[in-house]
């Protein structure tokens, strides 16, 4: 069996509109799995298909074995201990994993954390983050969503200030899926340690991008994905740290699996594809966000004198490499990416990009609805070559420059 | 020497069907995120579609929407008992322990000595408490294959207005299934069950069940479960899922062969019992005891022979302990001590079953001299 591995590429970039597929720039949305990962991955999905949990006999052992050894290189990349690395079904599960059952314990145990039963999350964070909170809000406990700066990162000061005795959990993204803003992690872990606090940190689009250590950023708690770091769908992890050990309440239960915190048989070509995405993220990582920084100012460069009142939403500096909101004042933005279906990009995170509602993480930064509405979302990635970048600033500065003309608006 | 191996673990996990890779690789390849609005999130969108349509056929000509995509069989066993929030959960004593333990106030439905529910008694426990019942049962047991009288349970659930679960994690794919017969409002599938990969499963919502999520966040699934899907998983379940209903004939073969190994052990071994035998079965499976002999130190001794089965349940196999399957159909500590766990698959062969009496004939003969001889002393 030869795996399908040609990246699909437009032959001849100007013609692309005509029928390739367009040049794919949604990067934070989902990332093309890795030939390397997909190499990995192939051996354990077809000869070594034995459950990882069958360890009574070969077949199952050396799934287990490949499963340890994914989990080692997950750990090695946040300086943890494997033992300290969960397999789990992707980021979603990972955080749901996190609050929920940091919540849950200590609702349980009410004597372990002195009665805690309030949370604190960003406006900005993750649906995923801010439905689990919900949740826990209609459950009884106390959740404080916290405001950002205009730039998108935390104010240190506010949230010293939120934090009270009763306080459980602080759940800060690491860097953001919209507007790609790295928040400052040691500072956040090294207040909520003061306080006693533990810090969950949503990592999916940090991982494997920039440099990660829970030890020295004093991070409790981080959810990793899979396919944004080139590695497959349907699997991630959660770190949970050993010492001071954090206590969690399963989602879910069964069979035992994963020390009890996460039952149901593993996936073992996933989770090889995750370890492998992850060796090779971290290997490649300083290379790579030089590379991708200087093809995201290479497209800013390009874009800015052909787009009147172009701005990046979130800060420029503590950003991920790769990533790029744009608000393009007088112009829709749904609009700007029905008129160039050579590329594909978005206006903002896939989970809720079927709605037409103005993004609340733009919303956060203060941004108008109309500027909200006006913004799209550009992710570089590891196949972006400076040919699609140049490509990708002809089409959005085509577009933009089309559809001001038709709406009379000069550009 | 070439050692040969036989895998007669098949209901722990299968290998992925030929079918399956090429939908995964051909899937892995492409990068699109179902939710995206632009061409690479439609085309996903698109593939998600059809898989759903491949995977509701496992239960017959029902509507794919109600087809739920998740992580797994125990994943798609919490959705149902946690997401249908009823105040009872009566769960029977020989389900998975995916769905023992997803409900901490479940109540438990006895069963017979053959393992097969008690019709009576689950009539009685709902009649006995009118509070909003889940009724949760499998289609056919992971450790001796006993199938259970769905419609029968599906009709009691009915008469007392509790919503019916069923796991058909072991059943799906081996059998020809009719969500309609099975009479139940939520059924889970597992992909690594039928030659898909792990990772993929599916809660099937058969009529208007609603459902709270597990994982909360995006919009996925209809609102049922958040999180971006596992594409290339759940296409590979689709293609698994299609190519086993194509060669479902392949197990009259594999029951041929199941039987044919419980005839030659009945000849070698007056004294070996196969659990459950006399309650309708799943072709492929079978709960053998020898007397006397450890189940651990029986799979130990067959893998040493280059034949892998289990002790029970995949899950817990590291685990000490005799199953509560065994316990619950009250076979016996010795018996319940002493059952391992063979399961077929539709590349098992002849051959196959030949090398599993071999070891089994081996260990069972070394065990019985020993203990004679020790009578004998």
């Amino acid at each position: 069996m030869t795996p399908v591995l040609a990246h699909p590429r437009p032959q001849e970039l100007a013609g692309a509109a005509a029928n390739s597929p367009p040049i794919y720039l949604d990067n934070q949305s989902s990332t093309r799995v890795d030939p390397r990962v997909l190499e990995a991955m192939l051996p354990y999905f077809t000869e070594n298909f034995g459950n990882p949990h069958s360890t009574s006999h070969t077949y199952g052992r050396i799934a287990a074995e490949a499963v340890e050894r994914a989990r080692g290189e997950i750990a090695a990349l946040i300086n943890a201990d494997p033992r300290e690395v969960y397999f789990t079904s992707g980021a979603t599960e990972s955080n749901n994993l996190a609050i929920k059952g940091a919540a849950h314990f200590a609702r349980a145990y009410p004597q372990g954390g002195q009665g805690r039963d309030h949370i604190v999350a960003l406006q900005t964070e993750h649906k995923c983050v801010l439905e689990s909170c919900k949740m826990l809000e209609r459950e009884g406990f106390a959740v404080t969503y916290l405001p950002v700066e205009p730039n998108g990162l935390i104010s240190l000061a506010a949230l010293d200030a939120t934090i009270s005795p009763r306080t459980l959990l602080v759940s800060v993204m690491a860097a953001h899926n919209e507007i790609g803003v790295i928040q400052p992690l040691p500072q956040i872990g090294a207040l909520c340690r003061s306080k006693g606090v533990l810090f969950h940190s949503d990592a999916a689009q940090a991982f494997g991008k920039i440099p990660l250590d829970v030890e020295a950023m004093q991070i409790d708690l981080l959810s990793i994905s899979g396919h944004k770091i080139y590695g497959p769908k349907g699997v991630g992890a959660l770190y949970v740290r050993r010492r001071p050990r954090v206590r969690l309440w399963p989602l879910i239960d069964g069979g035992g699996q994963e020390r009890g915190l996460r039952s149901g048989t593993l996936p073992t070509p996933l989770c090889v594809g995750l370890g492998r995405a992850a060796a090779i993220a971290g290997a490649e990582m300083a290379a790579e966000a030089e590379r991708l920084c200087r093809l995201r100012d290479r497209l800013l460069t390009n874009l800015a004198p052909r787009i009147l009142g172009l701005r990046v939403n979130g800060d420029l500096e503590h950003r991920l490499p790769g990533s790029l909101n744009l608000s393009l004042p007088g112009i829709s933005a749904q609009a700007l990416i029905e008129a160039s279906p050579s590329i594909a990009i978005s206006t903002g995170s896939a989970c809720t990009s079927a709605t037409v509602e103005p993004s609340y993480v733009l919303r956060a930064l203060g941004l108008s609805d109309d500027l909200a509405n006006a913004s799209i979302r550009v992710g570089l990635g590891r196949f972006t070559t400076p040919a699609e970048v140049d490509f990708a600033a002809d089409a959005i500065a085509d577009a933009a420059s089309r559809l001001a003309a038709e709406s009379g608006t000069p550009t | 020497m070439i050692r040969t191996e036989t895998y007669l673990d098949w209901n722990a996990t299968t290998p992925l069907r030929p079918e399956a890779v090429a939908a995964i690789s051909a899937t892995l390849a492409s990068c699109g995120n179902p939710s995206s609005v632009h061409s690479w999130g439609r085309m996903a969108r698109q593939t998600l579609e059809h898989a759903r349509e491949a995977v509701a056929a496992l239960l017959g000509p029902i509507s794919p929407d109600g087809v739920v995509f998740v992580s797994g069989g125990t994943e798609a066993n919490h959705l149902a008992l946690l997401g249908a929030e009823r105040e009872r959960v009566l769960v029977s004593d020989v389900e998975h322990d995916s769905v023992r333990q997803a409900f901490s106030r479940s109540e438990a439905i006895p069963v017979d000595g053959d393992g097969v529910v008690a019709i009576d008694a689950l009539d009685r426990l709902l009649a006995a408490d009118s509070r909003p019942a889940l009724v949760s049962v499998m289609f056919a047991n992971n450790e001796t294959g006993v199938i259970q009288p769905v419609a029968e349970i599906a009709a009691i659930a009915r008469n007392h207005g509790a919503l019916f679960h069923c796991d058909a994690v072991q059943a799906a794919g081996k059998l020809v299934l009719d969500a309609e017969e099975i009479g139940a409002d939520l059924i889970s599938l597992s992909a690594h069950k039928l030659g898909g990969p792990p990772g993929a499963g599916a809660l099937v919502v058969t009529g208007g069940t609603d459902l709270m999520p597990l994982f909360r966040g995006g919009r996925q699934e209809r609102g049922r479960r958040a999180g971006t899907e596992n594409l290339p998983g759940i296409c590979g379940f689709a293609a698994a899922a299609t190519a086993a209903l194509e060669g479902v004939a392949v197990y009259d073969r594999v029951r041929a062969l199941r039987d044919e190994l419980e005839d030659q052990i009945a000849e070698i071994a007056p004294d070996a019992i196969v659990v459950g035998a006399a309650a309708p079965r799943l072709p492929n499976t079978s709960a053998i005891a020898m007397p006397g002999v450890a189940a651990e130190t029986q799979v130990i001794a067959l893998d040493l022979d280059g034949v892998m089965v289990s002790a029970g349940a995949a899950c817990s196999s590291g685990k000490v302990g005799p199953s509560h399957v065994l316990a619950a159909m009250k076979v016996g500590t010795e018996i319940a001590k002493s059952t391992i766990r063979v399961s077929l698959g539709w590349t098992s062969s002849q051959a196959d079953i030949a090398h599993f009496l071999r070891a089994w004939t081996a260990l069972y003969r070394r065990h019985r001299n020993f203990t004679s001889g020790a009578c004998a002393a």
